[in-house]
């Protein structure tokens, strides 16, 4: 750039004349508005679906922090603490009763009731396979009065705290009776929650652009902020989030001082962030992403155990991360399928998955199997840059140990609508694809829906496991955070046997803000409480 | 003339219906699912069924079809399935930032490549000629992407005269406007200009050649009035179907320019729309790019005759 630089230098008067006669004619168009402080950040996607119950999208469940609250929220340490409400349990573990804390209103000015809690408990129920489970147990939840709302149990259900503290994919989001009660199959068409943030209508335009405005009414709680939970302390009138579909124009813009954060950086484009001291560039989801490899468990070969077996023994986390990230820093070798650094998460008989590819031992676990040469239907999504790279390693790999692959490349939207074909790979069905999750999406044997082998009611790939529902039975009965880790580790152990799904690892992404933005809290779901902006 | 008009506007009639036919058709025949772009990667083959149901995705095609265009004769475009806003008021806020980028653009076009042309010819087999001959096969060869990041490289990013990406509408000022559309505009224009240059160059060398041409001289009229009067205006015709038919395209294919400086308009609206199967999005611009092609020719057809007295409709 320094040649350019030298040729352009004697420019600079002309730069600002031009810069000075843009300003008269636009005073105020490129600084904040009336001395507000506002925060742009681009985030991974646009948002387009407001209803943060029917969707799982990151984007929406971001959105859903924004201008909603929650009873309870996780701490860093996943410990769920009080938020809108504390609690108490009684001995026997069936009764919960939440008592709603003072001073929580809607932004439309309306307390916030045990009704509405209520209401907007059994939406969420009706879409969160978590909340099902509690449900399938529940005897009854109501609002004994404005503040109070009491759940009872039919038997003990021990990770309910848990999954109505969790954090991701889907958190129950309180929100006014009138809107909670809309069908959990439509979408919600009014955005009104009691959150630190409100969500500007008029600003608002689909996959472009939303704008959130500080609640001057909302009351944070005391505690410091941690992950969810705590007191959120909002120190700026607004946040914008804009979408920006090419990364090179975003990363431009961070350095130009246009945006103020950029929730995503792509690691190929690191180097051009390291020439702009103005900018930081930072992981504050130490969490990070699994990425996995799903076998179709209702058609040969991979309804035969040995056959995923020799997949999973053919396949190399290592030669896979480094293929889709590149920098070592920005991954993480790893056998738990409920994540390495989680409370659950356990390496137990992972040596399968992290120590390197054996393609002799997957031709053995073939031969014992009796695999006769099918190929296999690998679906390689092409338009998801995340996506892109493991089918066509894992190719490699498999074929390496004696598979026969058909790699079929599409788009997504063909992946997700071919993957929930059920008929056999000759009449449209599939064999494999790889898929990305949050880290807390798959920390309990309750969020990872991959885990779940209820047949034709799992998750695409449909695995017929009555063990695994017993121990994610037993997990449920089980009280107290070591009685659910032994149960857990079994269900590792248990995975790892029958490959349920093949984890290949976990990598971060990193994120960039400029340096005026302080105080941003780690976090899995990016916040936008506690931060400060200062002046340029 | 004004029957003319009226015969064409009608004709637009089936030709809208056989486009409205053919992408409602295409779009359901294409593999994807609005439901599961909804629901996100959790949701069970029983959650993406009933969110179906409720959509109306599982209705009979013919259903759907009609049902469309019942909301289509009434003049409803639907709601967008993910965002569950209107798909009119979409396109409203949409349509304005495309439209402006493709009007500037088109005036640049227009003034730098006009003259352009005129001079090429008039300077024939001199390094004129060459000189423009050349900067059109650039502007041709070189992707819209590079020009873009190499403009916001030396403006934005060097210089900081303009800002790097964003679009402000005219109503927000006029500096604001200009200072963000200027860079995407002349990126654009780089084609547009190597276009337009060569078909007035093309066109005139044609109409240079003719007799009235050498009358004119021969009379003693002024060169830039041989030139700009007589020649120009004789070789207006293929000229203005260039522009129109580049404005159409303008219109409907600068998706990369508005992704590489951030431009919230049609372009990007249609592509997230195809990536999200979000159908009444997607018929919605679909007749719109069609609609508007219909009434960009008809108004170059309708402005021959007045660049050219002998065509009488």
């Amino acid at each position: 750039m320094l040649p350019l630089r030298s040729a352009l230098k004697h420019s600079r008067g002309l730069a600002a004349a031009f810069a000075a006669t843009t300003a008269l004619l636009a005073p105020g168009s490129l600084a904040a508005q009336d001395g507000e402080t506002t925060i742009t950040a681009v985030m991974h996607s646009g948002l387009r679906v407001l209803d943060p119950v029917i969707t799982t999208a990151h984007i929406t469940r971001n959105h859903g922090y924004m201008i909603y609250d929650v009873l309870t929220a996780v701490d860093e340490n996943f410990e769920p603490q009080p938020q809108m409400a504390s609690w108490e349990v009684s001995e026997d573990g069936l009764t919960y009763t939440f008592t709603l804390r003072d001073g929580l209103v809607f932004h439309d000015g309306a307390p916030v009731t045990g009704e509405d809690v209520v209401a907007s408990l059994k939406r969420w129920g009706k879409r969160d396979g978590g909340g099902q489970l509690i449900f399938d147990v529940t005897e009854s939840l109501e609002a004994s009065d404005e503040k109070t709302v009491v759940w009872t149990l039919t038997e003990p259900f021990g990770p309910l705290l848990s999954v109505i503290s969790k954090q991701s994919a889907v958190p129950p989001f309180i929100m006014p009776k009138r809107v909670a009660e809309t069908s959990a199959d439509e979408t919600i068409t009014e955005y009104i929650g009691s959150g630190p943030f409100v969500f500007n209508q008029d600003e608002y335009e689909p996959g472009v652009n939303v704008t959130y405005e500080k609640f001057d009414d909302y009351v944070p709680r005391d505690e410091e902020a941690s992950w969810m939970a705590g007191g959120k302390v909002v120190n700026v009138d607004r946040v914008v989030w804009t979408t920006m579909p090419d990364a090179l124009t975003a990363i431009n813009a961070l350095s130009a001082g246009e945006i103020d954060y950029l929730e995503q950086v792509q690691i190929d484009l690191l180097p051009i962030l390291d020439a702009s001291p103005e900018v930081t560039v930072e992981t504050r989801d130490d969490l990070g992403y699994v990425t996995i490899g799903r076998p179709n468990h209702l058609h040969p070969p991979f309804d035969n155990k040995l056959v995923r077996q020799a997949a999973m023994a053919a396949l190399d986390q290592e030669s896979m991360l480094q293929t889709m990230q590149g920098d070592p820093a920005y991954y993480n070798v790893c056998g738990a399928i409920f994540g390495c650094s989680t409370p659950l998460g356990d390496e137990a008989d992972a040596e399968i998955v992290t120590g390197g590819a054996d393609p002799e031992k997957a031709k053995a676990l073939l031969e014992e199997a009796g695999y006769d040469g099918t190929p296999i239907v690998l679906m390689a999504p092409t338009d998801v840059i995340s996506l892109i790279n493991q089918p066509v390693v894992a190719a490699q790999a498999l074929r390496e140990a004696g598979f026969e692959v058909d790699m079929q490349s599409m788009d997504w939207q063909s992946v997700v609508q071919r993957r929930a074909q059920q008929s056999p790979v000759s009449e449209g069905g599939w064999n494999m694809f790889f898929t990305n999750w949050m880290v807390p999406e798959i920390s309990d044997p309750l969020t990872n829906v991959m885990v779940s082998g209820r047949g034709d009611e799992a998750w695409f790939g449909w695995p017929d496991d009555p063990e695994v529902e017993e121990l994610r039975a037993k997990f449920m009965k089980a009280e107290g955070p070591e009685a659910q880790k032994e149960v857990a580790v079994e269900i590792q152990k248990h995975v790892m046997d029958n490959v349920n799904y093949i984890m290949m690892g976990e990598y971060l992404i990193p994120q960039a803000r400029r340096n005026t933005i302080q105080n941003m809290l780690p976090s899995p779901v990016p916040v936008f409480w506690n931060m400060t902006k200062e002046a340029e | 003339m004004l029957v003319y008009i009226l015969k064409r506007v009608l004709a637009t009639i089936p030709v809208m219906l056989i486009v409205a036919i053919f992408v409602f058709l295409l779009l359901r025949l294409t593999p994807g699912d609005p439901a599961a772009i909804l629901a996100g990667d959790a949701a069970t083959p029983a959650q993406l069924e009933r969110i179906r149901d409720r959509l109306g995705l599982n209705d009979p095609l013919l259903t759907q079809f009609f049902t469309w265009i019942g909301q289509l004769v009434r003049g409803d475009l639907g709601v967008s399935l993910l965002s569950n806003t209107s798909v009119a008021g979409m396109l409203g806020d949409r349509l304005g930032p495309t439209i402006n980028i493709a009007l500037m653009t088109i005036t640049i076009s227009v003034l730098l490549a006009v003259p352009m042309g005129v001079i090429a010819a008039w300077r024939h087999r001199t390094w004129v000629d060459f000189l423009v001959m050349s900067f059109s096969v650039l502007g041709f060869s070189v992707p819209v992407f590079v020009i873009g990041y190499i403009l916001i490289q030396i403006f934005a990013i060097e210089l900081r005269w303009v800002p790097v990406q964003g679009y402000k509408a005219p109503s927000e000022g006029i500096g604001p406007f200009f200072s963000r559309a200027i860079l995407p505009s002349l990126t654009l224009a780089t084609i547009y200009v190597a276009l337009i240059a060569r078909m007035t160059r093309a066109s005139m060398l044609e109409v240079l050649g003719e007799d009235y041409i050498r009358t004119a001289r021969a009379k003693g009229v002024r060169e830039n009035v041989v030139l700009f009067r007589h020649a120009l205006r004789n070789a207006a015709v293929p000229i203005l179907t260039i522009i129109g038919t580049g404005f159409a395209l303008l219109i409907s294919g600068v998706v990369v320019t508005e992704s590489v400086f951030n431009i919230p308009g049609i372009g990007r609206l249609t592509v997230d729309a195809i990536l999200a199967r979000d159908y009444p999005v997607i018929q919605a611009m679909i007749l719109l790019t069609a609609g508007i092609y219909v009434f960009v020719n008809l108004l170059v057809d309708v402005s021959y005759s007045f660049f050219d007295p002998r065509i009488r409709y």
